[in-house]
């Protein structure tokens, strides 16, 4: 169990004071000149050697992303985007940042922003987060009344924070799309090559983060690649915040080591299971975005990136959905299937026309109205969106009817055998699990 | 230069190249809908995907992917693209099937039938059968305007056709709104799009989403015959393909000419085809003693034609070539003119200061339309590009927003589709221009390859000689005049006119001009003539009418002889750049209409001066031995000889009015036009200002 010394976010919960006096109070906002002073490759270095690996879901190296912007300008300046666009069904550990520990964020856009050579760092916020955006732009407000934002601050390096609030579209957490959204466009996901380091905002270098990856790098600086490394598992460093919800009795955003068993996160922190270990039925680790995992697999467990990825699923953005036995599993993957559905940006064709073929059928799976060759053609469908996209929507909505037909496949089998059975009865067909 | 491995096979391509490039170059076919090689790439159909070895496994969308994003295999080997894998197979497959689900069966009835990408790519990578049981989408039909008829539920979100417009037209009033499966394409009020090279989009459709409303459920392509020729509509000389069935056209479509209208052309040029069938003179009329047109033989026209001429020395005849005519008709019309002993012929009804005997340097475009792209400062005066040479002006765009140069106009021509510097109005700007002191002489000066574009609403006046002196002027000045680049361009309206100005059809040695003609001659010959003011003809004066559209010039006439449109003879026009060019008979001229020069040449013998051919190679042999250039076809002659600096010389009385595009209704410019159905609907649209809402 982590330390509370070690915890990086000291006022998630918004117990404390969250202004900047009492941020500095609790140790942030100390030494971030000192911090600039040592360089650039040094805080790169640092970055590298902490392990730290992005934590918007796919798990890139932050350390080596930031190094790949350009070490010069050639005079087009550079630019840091903060995806705050947090929208992952499950996911609520942004928002928590945003609206309790804001100063993390700002502190690690300056030292960002000064590792990568940006002056300018914009804050893409998610359209339904009002309060956070206040909470926000208020600790913004203070950061440049101290003096420790915009031009010749106290820090040692120009820097300007912007908030920009986004319209509640999915899509624009992609980060090239996000960018589109930010440029004034329509939130479409761009192709790559050329990436945003190359080719970003406004045609500019451009690195996009995640608020949790910005927000834990003052901290890593401070204390030192070897204090981060040191937590977690090799290649599966630091902590990480956990955001539970689902059938546990404490649903709950916890920072915690990276590789927690899975049992002793719940336990610990969210009052075990409802009803009791024997009640789990599958966990979705990471976010809508990964595939299921059922409970014997996840129960020990450790929450990393690796391990996960072990078990054919992903730590994602960590947004642990628990599912007990009451859950209508298959419904449950149906109504993410809507949800990708809805949010696909219509630009390519597998993702535009899957999704909405793939929910379908899943609905039809739900009741049992379809044949059981239907599910190998479903399966085959969603292999057909996977990786033939232009960015990981496809391969999101994909994984979570993947996971379902991997380890429920007997359930969908029994509600077609149901179905079919009750096919000649007038009266209304009983639903299953009522 | 970059070496890359294509299905084993090795191929050298330059940098730039796409992986699509690449394997077309290799030789192996990459099925696509989206990507356009004259339009950016959007990477959403997702068709051409490629297997990239050592890449991520799965596959690339190869339209997307440069050839040097590429990374040489470990040891420095070429890297390497597959595109007959299983993994492409399946990948094809798979997006062919996503495509098909929610786009109707409805092929039998689909005006895109036939030459449907969707169709012949569902054939070559498609699966057999459906495997798809829902329901399938309808999306609802937009009215986008008079030409373009759309079914939208057969869109497949290509974004052809969003990209075309706002890109090479230059209007955004197509996109697609919504997302995920209800994306759709519309013009969001729908109203009808204000662009003049709206039809293009058709031909851009893979599918049968926009299709051509005045051609829909008219044909099948394979029931049509297809006759390569040139358009007249205005002097750009577009590549087109004409479709007919029987002696009817009933389609018109552009040709890939990189050098004119790359693959694009206008709504004049493809939506004129129904003007060809109406208002047709098809036999030969002779005005009565009542004062009205009675049809009559040919015998009997010519007849009339030799009772005029009949006793009248030459200066008392004179001859006008209208817009629309070729070259080997105005040459016969020259030949028999010069034999009756007339110099008063004339092949600029609008009066435009263009003097041959100056050198074809002054009076054609002559950085050519291919090389607008490397102009770096455009000065247009007196023209408005837009309306007078759509095409043309999509060119200047091209440039416009490749190389953001600058662009001044004299003269009020509102939207041109580019930001341009509003100079000022008339010759009192061009007049400021050429003190040198004003500040676009200066970016004109700046520039290695400036670029002058006068047009006819600048020379088309009673200062047009002056004007045009003054135009030289600036563009000497302004260095656009070198050894490897002349930057001086006229920019014509009419098909017609550099032929006639090739040939010399002006007046000779005290022969009158076209208005004085219209006033003084006592037997007048108008060769398709129309735009002329002929309520200004003379009283008692005699006027021949050959040409093809009771117009104008038929109204007025005492003599019809029915004549050949443009798709109907096989004739030689000579765009504006100077390139000669020429048509093809995709058709038979209705009735008893007759080629124009067999016309001439049937007359020619009733008149005494038999003109010496008796066919048109036999025309054509004198016709080239005269001016040998008319031969080569294609080919832009040079003339060295002209100096601009010459007729900078040229002075004269300055007006002080502005200048004005010719071209008032863009849709109604000839004969042609103004008999047809489609164009006068969209001229009334236009008029209204597109304001018109769906029915």
């Amino acid at each position: 169990m982590l330390a509370d010394q070690d915890r990086i976010f000291t006022n998630i919960y918004g117990l404390r004071d969250k202004t900047l006096k009492g941020a500095m109070g609790r140790g942030h906002w100390d030494g971030t000149a000192g911090l600039i002073e040592k360089g650039r490759d040094w805080i790169i270095t640092e970055m590298k050697e902490s392990g730290l690996r992005g934590r918007g879901g796919a798990g890139f190296p932050t350390g080596l992303k930031w190094s790949f912007m350009p070490k010069e300008s050639d005079g087009r300046p550079h630019y840091l985007v903060v995806n705050a666009d947090e929208s992952e069904p499950g996911t609520c550990k942004d928002r928590d940042i945003m609206r309790h520990d804001p100063h993390t964020l700002i502190e690690g856009c300056v030292i960002a922003g000064f590792a990568m050579g940006a002056h300018a760092a914009y804050i893409y916020i998610r359209g339904e987060y009002i309060r956070e955006r206040e909470a926000l732009q208020s600790a913004i407000d203070e950061c440049y009344d101290a003096g420790i934002l915009g031009r010749n601050n106290k820090c040692g390096w120009d820097m300007d924070v912007y908030v920009h609030h986004g319209a509640g579209a999915y899509i624009c957490g992609e980060e090239t799309a996000l960018i589109e959204s930010l440029e004034g466009k329509k939130g479409q996901p761009r192709l790559k090559p050329p990436f945003p380091a190359n080719v970003g905002l406004y045609g500019c270098p451009t690195t996009v983060n995640n608020v949790e990856s910005i927000a834990v790098a003052p901290t890593i600086l401070r204390r030192g690649a070897g204090w981060f490394a040191g937590l977690g598992k090799e290649n599966n460093t630091g902590t990480k915040l956990f955001c539970v919800s689902g059938h546990v009795n404490n649903p709950c955003t916890v920072e915690e080591e990276m590789s927690i068993p899975f049992r002793e996160l719940i336990d610990r922190h969210c009052g075990g299971i409802r009803g009791g270990w024997e009640n789990l039925l599958a966990v979705i680790p990471g976010g809508s975005s990964v595939p299921l995992v059922p409970a014997e697999e996840i129960i020990d467990c450790p929450m990393d990136f690796d391990s996960l990825r072990a078990l054919k699923s992903g730590l994602g953005t960590a947004a642990v959905i628990v599912m007990d036995q009451s859950t209508d599993i298959v419904k449950a993957i149906a109504r993410l299937a809507y949800f990708y559905k809805h949010e696909s940006c219509g630009q390519c064709t597998p993702c535009r026309e899957g999704t909405g073929w793939m929910w379908r059928v899943m609905e039809r799976m739900v009741v049992g109205n379809a044949q059981k060759r239907e599910i190998d053609m479903l399966l085959d469908v969603t292999k057909q969106v996977e990786g033939h996209t232009i960015c990981a929507l496809g391969d999101a909505a994909a994984w979570p009817i993947q996971g379902l037909i991997r380890h429920f496949r007997p359930e969908i089998e029994r509600r077609i055998d149901e179905f079919s059975r009750n096919a000649h009865q007038t009266a209304p067909v009983l639903e299953a699990a009522e | 230069m970059a070496l890359i491995k294509v299905d084993g096979k090795e191929v050298e391509v330059p940098d730039h190249f796409t992986l699509l490039q690449a394997c077309e170059e290799a030789g192996a076919e990459i099925p696509r809908f989206c990507f356009h090689e004259r339009l950016s790439i959007a990477g959403n159909c997702r068709m051409c995907l490629v297997e990239v070895k050592g890449g991520p496994p799965k596959p690339a969308a190869s339209c997307a992917m440069g050839v040097r994003d590429l990374r040489p295999g470990p040891e420095g080997q070429p890297p390497e693209v597959f595109t007959n894998t299983p993994m492409v197979k399946k990948a094809r497959e798979g997006v062919m099937e996503f495509l098909l689900i929610n786009h109707p069966l409805d092929c039998p009835i689909c005006d895109q039938g036939g030459e449907c990408d969707l169709q012949d790519q569902a054939m070559a990578f498609g699966v057999d059968s459906s495997r798809y049981h829902e329901n399938k989408r309808a999306v609802e039909d937009k009215y986008i305007g008079p030409l373009v008829k759309t079914i939208m539920t057969r869109c497949i979100h290509c974004t052809r056709c969003v990209r075309f417009t706002t890109e090479v037209a230059g209007i955004s009033e197509l996109g697609l709104i919504g997302r995920g499966e209800d994306a759709e394409i519309t013009t969001y009020l729908e109203e009808a799009m204000t662009s003049e090279l709206q039809g293009n989009v058709i031909d851009l459709c893979p599918v049968g989403a926009l299709t051509s409303r005045p051609y829909a459920f008219q044909a099948r392509p394979w029931e049509l015959s297809k006759t390569e020729s040139i358009d007249v509509m205005d002097a750009v000389g577009s590549a087109i393909r004409v479709d007919a069935r029987g002696r009817e056209v009933m389609r018109i479509l552009p040709r890939v000419n990189d050098a004119v209208n790359e693959e694009w052309i206008s709504d004049k040029s493809r939506f004129i085809w129904d003007g060809l069938r109406t208002q047709r003179l098809d036999r030969p009329y002779v005005r009565g003693v009542d004062g009205k047109l009675k049809p009559a033989s040919w015998i009997e026209a010519f007849g009339a034609v030799w009772g005029a001429v009949s006793g009248k020395s030459g200066n008392q005849l004179g001859a006008i070539a209208g817009d629309l005519a070729g070259v080997e008709e105005m040459y016969a019309l020259k030949t028999l003119m010069a034999s009756l002993g007339s110099s008063s012929i004339d092949c600029r009804p609008d009066g435009a200061a263009l003097d041959p005997s100056l050198g074809r340097a002054s009076y054609i475009f002559n950085p050519t339309i291919e090389g607008i792209e490397q102009a770096d400062a455009i000065l247009i005066v007196g023209s408005n590009p837009r309306f007078e040479a759509s095409v043309l002006n999509a060119r200047i765009r091209k440039a416009w927003r490749a190389n953001d140069i600058p662009i001044g106009v004299i003269g009020d021509m509102g939207d041109l589709r580019y930001d341009y510097e509003m100079l000022g109005s008339g010759p009192e700007t061009l007049k400021e221009l050429a003190g040198g002191n004003h500040s676009f002489f200066k970016a004109l000066k700046k520039a290695k390859r400036p670029m002058v574009i006068v047009g006819q609403g600048a020379l088309a006046r009673g200062d047009g000689t002056a004007v045009l002196g003054l135009v030289a002027k600036v563009a000497d000045a302004a260095g656009a005049v070198t050894k490897d680049w002349n930057g001086f361009a006229v920019l014509h309206t009419a098909a017609a006119r550099v032929g006639g100005l090739d040939l010399g059809f002006v007046p000779g040695e005290g022969g009158l001009a076209a208005a004085d003609m219209v006033a003084g001659s006592d037997v007048l010959f108008l060769l398709g003539a129309d735009e002329l003011d002929l309520r200004k003809r003379k009283q008692g004066g005699f006027t021949v009418y050959i040409g093809t559209h009771g117009d104008v010039g038929a109204h007025h006439a005492d003599v019809i002889l029915p004549a050949s449109a443009y798709t109907e003879k096989f004739a030689t026009y000579v765009n504006t750049e100077g390139r000669v060019q020429m048509t093809n008979r995709a058709g038979f001229a209705p009735g008893e209409a007759k080629e124009d020069w067999a016309i001439l040449r049937a007359l020619s013998e009733v008149l005494g001066h038999k003109l010496p051919f008796d066919s048109l190679p036999q025309l054509r042999a004198a016709l080239y031995a005269d001016h040998p250039h008319f031969a080569e076809i294609g080919e832009v002659a040079r003339d060295e000889s002209a100096d601009i600096a010459a007729i900078a010389e040229k002075g004269g009385r300055l007006g002080k009015s502005a200048f004005a595009s010719p071209v008032k209704d863009f849709y109604l410019t000839n004969p042609i036009a103004r008999a047809s159905a489609v164009m006068a609907e969209c001229s009334s649209l236009a008029r209204k200002g597109f304001k018109q809402a769906a029915e």
